[in-house]
């Protein structure tokens, strides 16, 4: 507490006459030196209130800074020179603020980003460069950057951090200025380190631009950290540019090779929070090409991205549906993006255009895959297979084969077969299907059952059941009400008592 | 109706007898006088009128008619009881003719006489005989003087007799001839009055002397008895044992036959009841039972009958107690004496036997004792000695009834009440378990009450529980029991997850548990569906937290293969089995493997799946998928080729090689074992040997379930598709060779089950649409409601008020002629009452008449006296 006194005396002294501006080393001493977490903390509040009292009585030079000996020079008057050693000071805080966002301790983090922050607010309001004319940018950028690097470190976990500094991007200008500082922190980071990937750095990276929320609408753009007069001329007031910014920022990012699970959750977020707001999205047709090439769950959420390419921008891409087709493997009914990848298939399925053998090697490769799996993946699908053969009456044959022969010794589908088109898919049946019907979970027989009778015109709804989860299932059975309980007539002889128990064969009860 | 009259008359002259009615009906309808029209308002086509024409004269002379036969006759006869019927056949028929009426009675009379013996009837057909000879053949024979003769020389008949009966024709005969001889020296013969006094006089002295002989033979017995006493006084000795027997010889004992008659007759009569029935009977009912049974499960099992199956509630008779109670076996107690208490025995079947044994030796001495004091009391009431026995015998007959019913009534109470009043002594044995238990309020009580008892104890204790607190016994005890099978259930549990799972009293307390299910299906269920929901909800709160769960502990293991042995797995819908099956799916298809225990685990589960779907041979592919998985983790590290594991097994990962045997040594010593279930919990403290041991076993295992599934899973139309990865595995990667013998045993049999299935492939076909129905324009027709007209709503209700409206109608016909008959009555009255007035006047005018006649007469008379 003592220390804290001093340091308020040491405040008051400064503030109040510049005879006692000495003692502004009194203060920023503890920032530099590895002091305890509560000096730390209580001299950069001071260093804030001192810096922030100066800024605002304009007592800090303004302009390029001379160099600290250079200010020596009779050039200048007392005042500026002491305006000019007093902007050193300045300096050094910020510096030291700086290098303190990698302290250990969250709170002293919390506290410099804070500072900085302030900082940047007021040296916007009252300006440390020289306006010349009207249209001059009065924001801090070199500040700002200060902080932006601080926000990424490059070898730890910012994300906390991260998220304190969020409230600070709904600032239209400071979005702007962060999405710049990013952009050039990513430039020089990844230049040193040669196209190894940097977890964690962008990990952190991506933790700052994911949530980013950039405005739909000019006339969104209404909440700005500096209030200049002249706002609607400057750069920064402009939808394009913003959007310029982004997808600078967003390309610079992608450039490099990601970590699997951040290509993952870069993918996830890609085609809803980043493709929208850039100016040219094709521009990521690179990245999504590579990123569906990789294959398996990296291939099913480049799909979403490269669906709004092809959708909306008329992207062309070779052997789309081959390359889909091969995307079919038995871990798509089991991993966690099903949901999306088959909302996904089902639109890019849903044309009327396509060829039958193509829709008919569909149906026959997902009923095969639907062999392994879960029950909540199988009332998602059988639907979605009854939705098919609606869109694609052709491939009815599949069901419905009233002269085919009779018997026959061998699938014609051959399954490993990459070629949609070589697939024979057409000669075949649905087997598959048709072995569903004695699936344990009732629903699931029934709703293969269907396909037994010719379907109806109306195409079934499969938005509800894309999320379905196995939880809900047994949930939903839990709480059905039965009205009487069936028993079983057996009588127990014991745990392993029933005849033929294969537990009594292969397990013992000791 | 005179009219009619009239006309009849007028016409029936040439017509025959039959014809005037007809003719005069004819000339009546034709007669325009006579016939009413009612007139109808409109002609409806398509009516028929009944009584559009009518004769209402005709109709009124045949009313009076009958009434003047009926009403009329009941009228006259009104003050008289007697009733003259004539019973004369076909008096009042005119069908029949008088000659042939005639000759009907006759053959009527000769009908009712025939075999009615008459000894008056002379002209009847039977021979009358006189000393064994006809009388017709004597008529014939022998003319009367013979007879006479005959008679005179024989004297078959004495003179005094035949005078005495035959009022002495034969005297007057011989007093001819006498008279003829002694002339009148004879006094005068005696009159016939004379004779029959003598006649009567000599009888009565006969009959005197008659009393006075029996009289004094009765004094003389009399004397001698009185004598006999006297003697029997002076030698005052016991008769000797001959004289005895001899008795007894006169009055022998009852025989044993006799006994058991006379016992049979006093027993209760047995009401007719269902015989016993044999034990094939038992047999085939039983098998009935299990048929019945087993096809609901079909039906249920196909769940294609959903709504059918909503079974009409059976009958429930008004004295069903509604507790679901059913009586597996017939626990009545039978009841025995020991020391002449009742005993009731216990469960042990052992000990029962025992005593009933002892029990027939225990009647029999009482027998025995019995006939003993029989005897006895026969020595000593020497005077009662003719009845004693019988007396005896029905007393101890009344006991054997009275015991019988106290028996009945005994067991009755044993039945419906409870094992309170038993035996000290048994309870002695019983070290010291208290018979009545209350039902624990909490799981708590429950613990302590089973806490440091043996497993039989402890069964001993649930069984009682349950007989003391069944719901038949009081209201609260069905909510009581239900509660019971909730805290059984969680000590189950609890058991399971000891340190050392008490396996073995859970394989006991399965046989409470499952009793308790059989009483009470409804809260079973729900008790084992909230532990399902909990087991399930901690697990997807693990899911959401860690992103991945593991395999849960032995008791949730315990609880699913309970709920497989409570509940019918084969059901297409079950509320309990079915989110078991979910649960199930999901603990193979969430859940990580990374030990060996949990491999173990996934094992248990698949061979749960097997069982669940032993019987409806339903599609699991989570099991496949975990066999393949297992599989892959037991081979060596090398790229998957042909086949693809999915969640939770990666191709790639730590998990794999995990059930990977490399030691020869362990490979060669391994032998077929079967799997503790304890590894599940504890695993750590076997060596390495042993582990490679449980690996192979794990492997073993997992052979053999695939052979299952194959054989499970043939019928199905994709068999071979759904087993391609596996049969991939095995054929191509699974190192065949290095296994020891046994385990190339267990391989080989699961890779023949896989291959032997033929490949057998039809194209599908829909099913055929039902024809959807032409549009038809045949208009539809609805039941017109007409206004101000009662609908009846229901046939019945329509039956009903038809029948009120007859009634209505036929009351009303009844008043009318009710009424009908009394102005008929009254009418006859008053032509009563007028013609006797009529007649009185006529009897007063007439008397008056002659008394003026008389004074007239007199007064003439009179005058002329005077004149003269």
């Amino acid at each position: 507490m003592a220390r804290a006194a001093a340091l308020a005396a040491s405040l008051e002294a400064v503030l109040g006459s510049r005879s006692n501006a000495n003692r502004v080393f009194e203060i920023l001493e503890p920032l530099a030196a590895q002091e305890e977490e509560e000096d730390i903390v209580s001299a950069g509040r001071t260093c804030s209130r001192l810096f922030g009292a100066l800024l605002e009585r304009r007592e800090l030079f303004v302009g390029p800074l001379p160099a600290q000996d250079a200010a020596l020079a009779d050039r200048y008057s007392a005042e500026d020179k002491y305006k000019i050693w007093m902007r050193h000071r300045y300096q050094d805080c910020v510096g030291c603020l700086g290098e303190l966002m990698g302290h250990d301790a969250f709170q002293v983090k919390e506290l410099s980003l804070c500072t900085l922050m302030k900082f940047v607010e007021l040296e916007a309001q009252y300006p440390l460069i020289k306006i010349e004319w009207k249209g001059t940018l009065t924001f801090p950028f070199d500040l700002l950057k200060v902080v932006v690097d601080g926000l990424l470190p490059v070898n730890e976990n910012a994300s906390l951090l991260i998220s304190r500094f969020q409230e600070y991007m709904d600032y239209d200008d400071v979005r702007y200025f962060v999405m710049k500082a990013v952009t050039a922190n990513i430039g020089q980071v990844m230049q040193k380190t040669k196209e190894r990937p940097l977890p964690f750095y962008q990990q952190n990276v991506f933790s700052l631009i994911s949530p980013i929320n950039m405005p739909n609408k000019e006339s969104d753009m209404v909440k700005f950290m500096v209030k200049q007069e002249n706002r609607e001329e400057l750069k920064m007031s402009k939808l394009q540019a913003h959007r310029q910014v982004f997808q600078k920022m967003w390309l610079a990012f992608l450039k490099h090779k990601l970590p699997t699970g951040l290509y993952k959750k870069v993918l996830v977020i890609l085609h809803d929070s980043v493709l929208p707001y850039m100016n040219e999205p094709t521009l990521m047709m690179d990245f999504l090409t590579v990123a569906y090439g990789i294959g398996g769950a990296i291939s099913l959420l480049a799909l979403n991205g490269l669906f709004i390419l092809i959708h909306q921008h008329n992207l062309e891409y070779p052997d789309f549906y081959k390359k889909l087709y091969s995307l079919l493997d038995p871990s798509i009914y089991h991993v966690k993006y099903r949901a999306r990848f088959f909302h996904l298939t089902d639109l890019f399925l849903s044309s009327s255009h396509l060829p039958a053998y193509l829709v008919a090697a569909f149906i026959k490769r997902l009923s095969r895959l639907a062999l392994t799996a879960p029950p909540e993946s199988l009332l998602m699908i059988i639907p979605f297979i009854c939705n098919l053969f609606r869109r694609h009456p052709a491939c009815r044959v599949l069901v419905h084969r009233p002269g085919g022969p009779a018997d026959m010794s061998e699938d014609p589908y051959i399954m490993e077969e990459e070629e949609p088109s070589e697939s024979r898919a057409l000669e075949s049946s649905l087997w598959e299907i048709q072995s569903l019907q004695n699936h344990y979970h009732p629903d699931v027989a029934k709703a293969a059952a269907v396909l037994n009778q010719s379907l109806s015109e109306m195409e079934d709804d499969i938005s509800g059941l894309l999320e379905l989860s196995g939880y809900e299932l047994f949930d939903k059975e839990v709480k059905k009400k039965a009205a009487d309980v069936p028993l079983e007539f057996e009588q127990v002889r014991g745990l392993f008592g029933k005849k033929n128990d294969i537990f009594a064969e292969h397990f013992s009860l000791d | 109706m005179g009219k009619a009259a009239k006309r009849k008359r007028k016409v029936s002259g040439p017509s025959t007898a039959k014809g005037p009615v007809k003719s005069a009906m004819a000339v009546v309808k034709s007669n325009p006088f006579e016939v009413k029209v009612n007139r109808q308002k409109f002609d409806i086509l398509g009516r028929k009128t009944k009584n559009d024409v009518g004769l209402p004269g005709v109709s009124r002379s045949k009313a009076i008619k009958k009434r003047t036969h009926t009403l009329l006759k009941e009228y006259k006869e009104r003050e008289k009881s007697n009733v003259f019927k004539d019973k004369r056949f076909g008096e009042y028929n005119t069908n029949i003719t008088p000659e042939e009426k005639m000759i009907r009675r006759f053959a009527l009379e000769r009908q009712q006489n025939y075999g009615k013996k008459n000894i008056y009837n002379l002209n009847e057909d039977e021979e009358l005989t006189h000393y064994g000879q006809s009388l017709a053949e004597i008529e014939k024979l022998n003319d009367i003087v013979d007879s006479d003769s005959d008679t005179e020389e024989r004297g078959t008949l004495s003179a005094e007799l035949t005078a005495a009966h035959f009022g002495g024709g034969g005297g007057l005969l011989r007093k001819k001839v006498s008279s003829g001889q002694e002339d009148e020296e004879e006094e005068k013969p005696k009159s016939r009055k004379e004779l029959i006094e003598e006649m009567i006089a000599k009888s009565k002295q006969e009959k005197q002397e008659r009393q006075t002989r029996r009289e004094s033979t009765l004094e003389l017995t009399e004397k001698l008895d009185n004598d006999w006493k006297e003697i029997q006084t002076l030698m005052a000795r016991k008769p000797p044992k001959s004289e005895r027997k001899d008795k007894e010889v006169e009055k022998p004992k009852p025989d044993e036959y006799d006994m058991i008659v006379r016992e049979l007759g006093f027993e209760m009569k047995a009401k007719p009841s269902e015989r016993m029935k044999t034990e094939e009977e038992l047999a085939k009912e039983e098998q009935a039972r299990l048929q019945k049974l087993e096809a609901d499960r079909l039906r249920r099992m196909r769940g294609t009958d959903e709504q059918a199956d909503k079974k009409k509630p059976s009958h429930v008779s008004a004295d069903d107690l509604a507790d679901g109670f059913i009586l597996d076996k017939d626990d009545r107690r039978l009841l025995s004496y020991k020391d002449g208490k009742i005993n009731i025995e216990n469960e042990e079947e052992e000990k029962e036997e025992e005593e009933e044994d002892e029990e027939g030796g225990e009647e029999e001495n009482e027998n025995e004792e019995e006939s003993e004091d029989e005897s006895a009391s026969e020595d000593e009431d020497d005077a009662a000695d003719s009845h004693s026995d019988l007396d005896s015998d029905l007393e101890s007959e009344e006991e054997d009834a009275g015991n019988k019913e106290e028996k009945k009534h005994k067991t009755n109470e044993n039945e419906s009440q409870t094992v309170e009043e038993l035996d000290p002594k048994r309870e002695a044995a019983k070290s010291e378990l208290p018979y009545t238990f209350a039902v624990p309020e909490s799981y708590e009580a429950f613990k302590s009450l089973l806490a440091g008892r043996t497993i039989e104890q402890q069964l001993i204790i649930l069984e009682r529980i349950q007989k003391c607190n069944h719901p038949s016994l009081a209201v609260g005890n069905k909510a009581k029991l239900e509660k019971l099978f909730g805290f059984l259930l969680e000590y189950i549990g609890e058991l399971a997850t000891l340190d050392l799972p008490e396996l073995r009293t859970i394989d006991k307390l399965v046989l409470p548990l499952y009793n308790l299910c059989q009483m009470f299906p409804e809260a079973a269920s729900d008790s084992v569906k909230f532990i399902l929901r909990d087991a399930a909800h901690d697990m997807e709160e693990v899911i959401e937290v860690k992103g991945r769960a593991t395999l849960p502990g032995l008791d949730t293991l315990i609880y699913l293969k309970i709920t497989s042995l409570l509940f019918p797995t084969s059901d297409f819908w079950h509320p309990v089995v079915t989110p078991a099956f979910i649960y199930m799916s999901q603990l193979l298809t969430k859940c990580r493997i990374t030990t060996l225990q949990d491999v173990i685990k996934g094992l248990f589960i698949c061979c749960l799946f097997l069982e669940y779907v032993s019987l409806s041979r339903r599609f699991v592919p989570e099991l496949i998928n975990f066999l393949l998985g297992v599989l892959h983790i037991s081979l060596p590290k090398k790229q998957a080729q042909g086949y693809t594991v999915v969640h939770p097994f990666t191709p790639v990962g730590k998990t794999l090689e995990l059930l990977l045997v490399c030691d020869k040594e362990d490979l060669e010593s391994w032998q077929k074992q079967n799997l503790p279930l304890s590894i599940v919990t504890r695993l750590k403290e076997t060596s390495k040997t042993e582990m490679n041991h449980i690996r192979l076993s794990c492997l073993a295992l997992c052979f053999d379930l695939i052979k299952k599934c194959a054989a499970l899973y043939e019928s199905l139309p994709s068999f071979h598709e759904i087993m391609h990865p596996v049969r991939i595995l095995l054929t191509q990667h699974v190192p065949v060779n290095e296994y020891p013998e046994k385990m190339q045993e267990w391989y080989h049999s699961a890779l023949k089950e896989l291959e032997t299935k033929v490949k057998h492939y039809t194209p599908l076909i829909c099913e055929k649409k039902k024809p959807v129905p032409l549009k038809q324009y045949i208009p539809k027709i609805v039941k017109v409601l007409e206004f101000g007209r009662k609908q009846a709503s229901s046939k019945k209700e329509q039956e009903r008020k038809q029948l009120i409206q007859r009634h209505k109608r036929e009351l009303k016909g009844a008043i009318r002629e009710i009424r009908k008959d009394n102005q008929f009555l009254a009418r006859m009255q008053l032509s009563e009452i007028m013609e006797r007035d009529s007649a009185r006047k006529r009897k007063v005018k007439e008397l008056l008449g002659s008394l003026a006649t008389q004074e007239g007469e007199w007064k003439a008379m009179k005058r002329k006296k005077w004149k003269n």
